[in-house]
């Protein structure tokens, strides 16, 4: 703690609210109990979807709402993600080798890792170039890339193109089996815990005062020496890395990947689930993520034209309420005691 | 050489699309400071409307300035209810809220019109074709196509670097305090303008009425494309944009024109077609990669 930078950023301790999120995981541990308990078995899956999300937004958030990069394509890294897992599934069924070498598998300690870094690859070339510009041609180049992305996957006809790519089996692991819906739920819950866990470290460290610090005035930042660029690449690359993850757990739970995961109204949800949750907090985009897919399963059942009444409500939500859930929450608390 | 010339001029009818809907999009951003993804549901509506209209009526003279009317409405509702109240946000309000707005428009699109696209049949006095200086055989109604175009261009030339109106916006584009403290109502500039810029995004859909499908999600197809000629082009520049629009309209044409035969040449018929389809779709954001690597503030930026 001589660290000036890191002593003014330590994590006041509260406790409240480490109460709150400790209760939330005994909750979120006996999940899949509770759902049999009140017979719900579509529980499990939704609550494993919204989990997978949380860790696409979270990753999201890092960037954008820590260190203030809007990134509008963050669904490609995520369908890359997805892709990477249905590919070398795809070649480990059909025994085809893939450049040459016989890589298909379907063993998940070694598809998500591949995940991962193929999607922190693609993010890191596209990052390099993006970064050259800030602001809404920022917001532009991201869209339009991540449209080049989902444009190449559509194309790529060896691999489903437009039809997308079944993964008939979720990836296996050694002594588990993750075909059980209850224990791929728990999978994804440690692998979220372990992915939140990693980004607290990363928001309270060093180079997390340096992300603030770029998005609050970037020019300072630079001012005092510091190389901006390197810091935004690396953050963003790491961001990448998070949505690839949720691609490729996304994969293996719908057992399906298909260019729908690079559309840009998926990076457009991330966006959301992440100003609804409060963006620069670290839980928030998990909270968005659920409140999101809640809303539209409940939307969906009540009408086929959700989108109706979701889009106006976006737009209230971003008009009224500063800081999405936790704006709403002051308003109506603001409303009652005034 | 007749292909090369008609492949030119549809890549010149392209570009003048995606110029009208660029100009309304940098004007609105280079001014307000707003950016507005729901300027490819004001594209729909225009077709739609004009759709609407010549099915019921049979008359192409009254769909046309429907479609324009229904655009001009849309955007200047849109303005009043909720973009006015995204010029002091940041970016990404503006995005989401946007957002939104297009998630509603598709959807009460598909309620009104559902999933099926409408087709337009091309008027009768822009029927047919005429040989241009001996070499290519072009329809007419492109070449109407790219007359209507220009003159806008020309007309929005005029409009802003020779009326007074014009001086408002440009001094508005420099420093929109300094105006408002001149004595200027800004916000019925403003209101004004996004209406031109809608009105503007409905030409476009109306005239791609008849060649394309109307259908829902056509406005997001062509705002993705609009984007990259904006930053091509140099956010908040109007000359800019014309140059990015040709550019973008060129690069795309002549790539899905040419690049199949070229790959048919050194791999199998069905196999060249799906590369050639996935390359050419992502051609435009090359060029894109390019020029942002040669000129990050794009060809033609606004300012310095």
């Amino acid at each position: 703690m001589d660290d000036p930078l890191k002593r003014a950023i330590a994590p006041r301790k509260n406790v409240r609210s480490v109460l709150l999120v400790a209760l939330a995981l005994v909750v979120l541990a006996v999940l899949p109990q509770l759902a049999d308990m009140f017979e719900q078995p579509a529980m499990v899956s939704l609550a494993t979807r919204i989990i997978i999300l949380a860790i696409a937004a979270a990753s999201l958030n890092l960037a954008l709402g820590y260190c203030g990069l809007v990134s509008f394509g963050h669904a490609a890294w995520y369908g890359i993600g997805g892709y990477v897992v249905g590919i070398l599934y795809n070649h480990y069924v059909s025994g085809d080798p893939l450049f040459g070498l016989p890589l298909g598998t379907d063993q998940m300690l070694i598809t998500l890792p591949v995940a991962i870094l193929v999607s922190g690859l693609f993010a890191a070339v596209f990052g390099a170039l993006s970064l050259r510009t800030s602001g809404v041609q920022f917001i532009m180049i991201t869209l339009a890339f991540a449209q080049m992305i989902f444009f190449f996957f559509v194309a790529l006809k060896a691999y489903g193109g437009d039809d997308g790519l079944i993964v008939r089996r979720r990836n296996s692991l050694p002594l588990i089996d993750t075909r059980d819906g209850a224990t791929f739920y728990w999978i994804c819950l440690v692998i979220a815990i372990t992915w939140f866990a990693l980004l607290r470290r990363i928001v309270s460290s060093r180079f997390g005062a340096v992300l603030s610090g770029v998005r609050q005035s970037e020019r300072r930042m630079a001012a005092i020496g510091i190389s901006t660029y390197r810091y935004k690449l690396v953050v963003f690359v790491i961001s990448g890395m998070g949505a690839g993850l949720a691609g490729a757990l996304m994969a293996n739970h719908a057992r399906f990947v298909s260019p729908d995961m690079l559309h840009w109204t998926q990076s457009g949800e991330f966006m959301i689930m992440v100003i609804l949750g409060g963006a620069g907090t670290l839980l928030g985009p998990a909270a968005g993520a659920a409140v999101l897919i809640l809303l539209e399963s409940q939307l969906a059942a009540f009408t086929e034209h959700w989108q109706v009444i979701l889009g106006p409500l976006l737009v209230l939500m971003i008009l009224f309420t500063r800081g999405g859930l936790s704006g709403l929450w002051k308003l109506l608390r603001g409303g009652l005691n005034g | 050489m007749s292909l090369l010339m008609e492949q030119a001029l549809n890549g010149v009818q392209l570009g003048v699309t995606l110029f009208l809907l660029a100009a309304g999009l940098t004007l609105i951003f280079g001014i307000m400071g707003v950016i507005n993804l729901a300027h490819g549901s004001l594209y729909m509506i225009g077709a739609y409307a004009m759709a609407a209209v010549a099915a019921k009526t049979g008359s192409f003279l009254l769909a046309f300035p429907a479609g324009l009317l229904a655009a001009g409405i849309a955007g200047v509702a849109m303005e009043y209810l909720v973009v006015r109240r995204l010029y002091a946000r940041d970016h990404l309000d503006q995005v989401l809220a946007t957002f939104g707005l297009i998630l509603f428009f598709n959807q009460l699109t598909t309620i009104l019109f559902g999933r099926q696209p409408l087709f337009v049949e091309i008027p009768d006095f822009l029927e047919g074709s005429v040989m241009i200086g001996g070499i290519v055989r072009y329809p007419v109604y492109r070449l109407a196509m790219i007359a209507v175009g220009l003159a806008t261009a020309i007309g929005l030339y005029v409009l802003i670097a020779r009326t007074r109106l014009g001086m408002l916006i440009r001094a508005g584009a420099t420093n929109r305090e300094m105006v408002r403290a001149l004595g200027v109502d800004i916000r019925l500039l403003y209101t004004l303008l996004f209406g031109v810029g809608a009105m503007l995004a409905g030409l476009a859909g109306v005239m791609a009425g008849p060649i394309l499908s109307v259908q829902v999600g056509m406005g997001e197809q062509v705002l993705i494309l609009t984007f990259v000629v904006v930053v091509i082009g140099g956010i908040g520049s109007i000359r800019g944009a014309f140059i990015g629009a040709l550019a973008v309209g060129m690069v795309d044409t002549m790539l899905r024109a040419y690049l199949p035969g070229v790959l048919r040449q050194l791999m199998a018929g069905p196999d060249a077609d799906a590369l050639a389809a996935g390359l050419s779709a992502m051609g435009v954001y090359m060029l894109m990669a390019i020029v942002l690597l040669v000129k990050p503030q794009g060809l033609a930026p606004a300012h310095g």
